[in-house]
């Protein structure tokens, strides 16, 4: 070996370097791997629900003023949310809206009034594309994986922006501590601050445990949800079979929560 | 020296001043901070699950960085469950899991909070236990 020349050593060089930088990745793959494996620290209920895109059907020939009431009741009770009787400060998740005001764009004048007052139970659409999303600032309210439009209220500096940016005003901003206005509190679940906007949240408490909404449960088989994703899911089935209407579709916003007639 | 006097004088002025902090609490007894974990939910725990979610040098300094991890990973990502080193999960949340066994937020969180003089906005939002009402349920 001791009269190696040029063109032998050049070529030992370029195995060399080759094998070294094979080696390399080799490592890094492995400390990927590691990195993974501490990542798992945090993990899923096995029960939670799963799914590409929530969404809920409405059927309204079934509403009646019992189900609404135990529709709200329910979800404003476990989510804390305050009675603020003055209109300009109150705080909603999901409330009764007549059906001329929940659909505008369908308001006709020769509507019958049985139709256009109608009750209508509104919540937040957990849209596709949602322009609340759009304008947040500061990623306070964001779009999960699952299709939950979502609030941290951690992040949330109260401009409003999403509540201008909603058009469903489906957002309820916090003017003054709401701890006042509740009187049975769920110690499960905690308050939101003043300076804060707030709506429904799909029940994602629930969901990651493996629950239905509330609503859902509430609803005596009025609302029904699943994933619009999958074909053979309950409210696909329902949605091939019957007419639905979305609120304001031609917005483009792509709402997640369907009306049955 | 010109103007000796007057440079002396404001010296010692000055030196009082910047150690006013000193100065003024001679005599003052000094109050360490004494955090408790004696709740009657840890206490019915028999003592060998009388054991916190990690190392107690671990909660004493990381508990911090710890919530807020907790809070992203729930809030952000759905994902509730907490796996520690020793492989034992925990449902990640403050007032349903913490809380339940630190019962006593006064004596707790605020004891080592006052102290130090930091305000965690914890509480502006997440319910504390009712620590007052157990205490006269008690009597």
């Amino acid at each position: 070996m001791s009269n190696i020349n040029r063109r032998e050593f050049l070529k030992i060089l370029g195995i060399g370097t080759f094998m070294g930088l094979g080696g390399w990745s080799m490592f890094e793959v492995v400390g990927k791997g590691e990195i993974e494996a501490f990542a798992e620290k945090y993990k899923k209920v096995p029960e939670a629900l799963q799914a590409k895109r929530w969404a809920m059907v409405i059927d309204l020939k079934k509403l009646d003023q019992k189900i609404i009431h135990d529709c709200t009741e329910v979800c404003h009770r476990i989510h804390n949310v305050p009675k603020i009787l003055n209109p300009k400060e109150e705080i909603k998740w999901i409330w009764e809206e007549k059906f001329k005001n929940a659909f505008p764009e369908m308001k006709d004048d020769y509507m019958s009034p049985e139709i256009k007052n109608m009750p209508v139970l509104v919540l937040c659409n957990h849209c596709e594309n949602p322009p609340c999303v759009r304008v947040c600032p500061t990623k306070a309210t964001f779009k999960r994986k699952d299709g939950i439009v979502m609030m941290d209220m951690h992040r949330c500096i109260g401009c409003r922006f999403c509540m201008a940016g909603c058009p469903y005003g489906a957002r309820s901003f916090n003017w003054k501590d709401p701890r006042q206005y509740i009187k049975n509190e769920n110690p499960e679940f905690p308050f939101r601050m003043r300076g804060v906007v707030e709506k429904c949240t799909f029940c994602y408490e629930r969901i990651d445990r493996g629950l239905p909404p509330a609503c859902v449960e509430a609803s005596n088989g009025a609302i029904m949800y699943g994933d619009i994703t999958d074909p053979n899911s309950e409210i696909r089935k329902i949605l091939s079979s019957n007419f639905a209407i979305r609120r304001k579709a031609k917005l483009g916003t792509k709402p997640s929560v369907y009306y049955l007639l | 020296m010109y103007d000796g006097g007057k440079i002396i004088f404001g010296l010692i002025i000055f030196i009082a001043l910047v150690t006013l902090p000193f100065t003024l609490s001679i005599g003052k007894e000094y109050i360490k901070a004494n955090p408790k974990i004696d709740t009657p939910e840890i206490m019915k725990l028999p003592e060998a699950e009388r054991k916190c979610v990690e190392s107690k040098d671990f909660m004493r300094k990381e508990h911090m960085k710890m919530l807020i991890e907790w809070r992203d990973a729930v809030v952000r990502d759905g994902k509730t469950l907490y796996v520690n080193s020793q492989g034992k999960t925990f449902n990640m949340s403050l007032q349903n899991t913490c809380m339940q066994c630190h019962s006593n937020k006064s004596k707790f969180c605020d004891e080592c909070h006052n102290y130090v003089k930091v305000k965690p906005y914890c509480w502006d939002c997440h319910i504390e236990p009712k620590e007052n009402i157990k205490k006269e349920a008690a009597l």
